[in-house]
């Protein structure tokens, strides 16, 4: 990760980028990354319920200014295209998107981040929400990520009644397959997870003998990174995103610096 | 989705949206996250009509107690129509 001082050249570029998707599709993605040669650790973000939207925009570009490749790939792409919001209800009338599906999608944005010549050939997956959620399914799932981030993914605990032909498997069924560090950032007052399913979640993964680090912010519920929502709790976010870089720093950089 | 609460229904009738009205054949109904009203879980009711395209999806987010007001308001509505009707029906049987 670059540690930006006021005296040093700082440059990005940002844009819409077309690239695999599961199955042999090809998707948009939005990419984000510092100028120059790096090497860059890589980040794939996995957007949230509300859609491929303007908070992932800015994230990814966040990203990149703490120095990461970021990538964040549009996994409603198969939804057709229109207003974030737009989409993401009709995917909300559908029951979602398939995990498969996410799982292939985000597996391809991994190869294309360790792909780049400017990779420090280290890479990690972040998630807030559904996206969260499909962040720890992915790192289950997958391996040659380096770090997960959980951010208040609901529905990694699920009942039998809950599962379906989209979401056949609960994810916390997968935690054994768990192949990196998992970072979980959680509010107290979350009913999605609530604390009980996210204490379930830490169990298996003491029972495996994962590598974990659980936050359970109090006075905090769903999103509360999200400054556009009642939910934003400051004082939180602030500790949380230095709680994310903090980890990605341990599990990402390298010794050769840019 | 966050929650995974939906509820699809097939209709018939008319939405008017930005661009006029329209034929709408399907609501979804979700508990879930809104992205505008300032709640932390709202009933999200959104009205489509495929021939119309997502775009013109007529949305609505509202509080809990609110959606149990609409229902409420709904079913008084019908209960109120449909009996005058079956009145006049009755009436003019007579």
């Amino acid at each position: 990760m670059q540690k930006y001082r006021t005296d040093r050249y700082e440059g990005m570029i940002a844009e819409t980028v077309m690239v695999q998707g599961h199955n042999n599709t090809v998707i948009n993605a939005y990419f984000a990354r510092p100028l120059g040669s790096g090497p860059f650790p890589g980040v794939v973000l996995i957007h949230h319920a509300p859609g491929w939207d303007e908070w992932y925009r800015e994230t990814t570009r966040k990203f990149a200014h703490h120095g990461y490749l970021a990538i964040s790939p549009n996994i409603y792409y198969q939804f057709g295209h229109g207003a974030p919001e737009d989409i993401a209800a009709k995917v909300r009338a559908a029951g979602g998107v398939p995990d498969d599906d996410v799982v292939g999608d985000i597996r391809e944005s991994l190869g294309c981040l360790k792909s780049l010549p400017q990779n420090n050939g280290k890479a990690g997956v972040f998630g807030t929400c559904s996206g969260g959620r499909q962040a720890f399914l992915v790192a289950c799932r997958t391996k040659g990520f380096d770090g997960a981030v959980d951010c208040w993914g609901g529905r990694v605990v699920m009942s039998k009644q809950e599962l379906t032909a989209k979401y056949p498997v609960a994810p916390i069924d997968y935690a054994k397959d768990l192949s990196c560090p998992l970072l979980g950032l959680f509010g107290e007052e979350d009913q999605s997870p609530s604390p009980q399913q996210v204490a379930l979640l830490e169990q298996e993964l003491k029972k495996y003998e994962k590598s974990y680090e659980f936050h359970m912010y109090p006075k905090a519920g769903h999103g509360f990174f999200y400054y556009d929502r009642p939910g934003y709790r400051q004082e939180q976010a602030v500790d949380g995103w230095n709680k994310v870089w903090a980890f990605f720093e341990k599990y990402l950089e390298t010794q050769e610096k840019p | 989705m966050c929650t995974g609460i939906v509820e699809n229904r097939r209709i018939s009738g008319s939405g008017k949206g930005p661009h006029g009205w329209f034929p709408l054949d399907k609501v979804s109904v979700s508990y879930d996250h809104p992205v505008h009203a300032q709640t932390e879980q709202a009933v999200i009711i959104d009205l489509f009509g495929d021939i119309a395209g997502p775009e013109s999806r007529i949305a609505v987010e509202l509080t809990p107690q609110s959606a149990r007001e609409l229902v409420l308001a709904v079913l008084a509505s019908l209960s109120r129509g449909e009996s005058n009707e079956l009145e006049a029906r009755n009436e003019s049987v007579q």
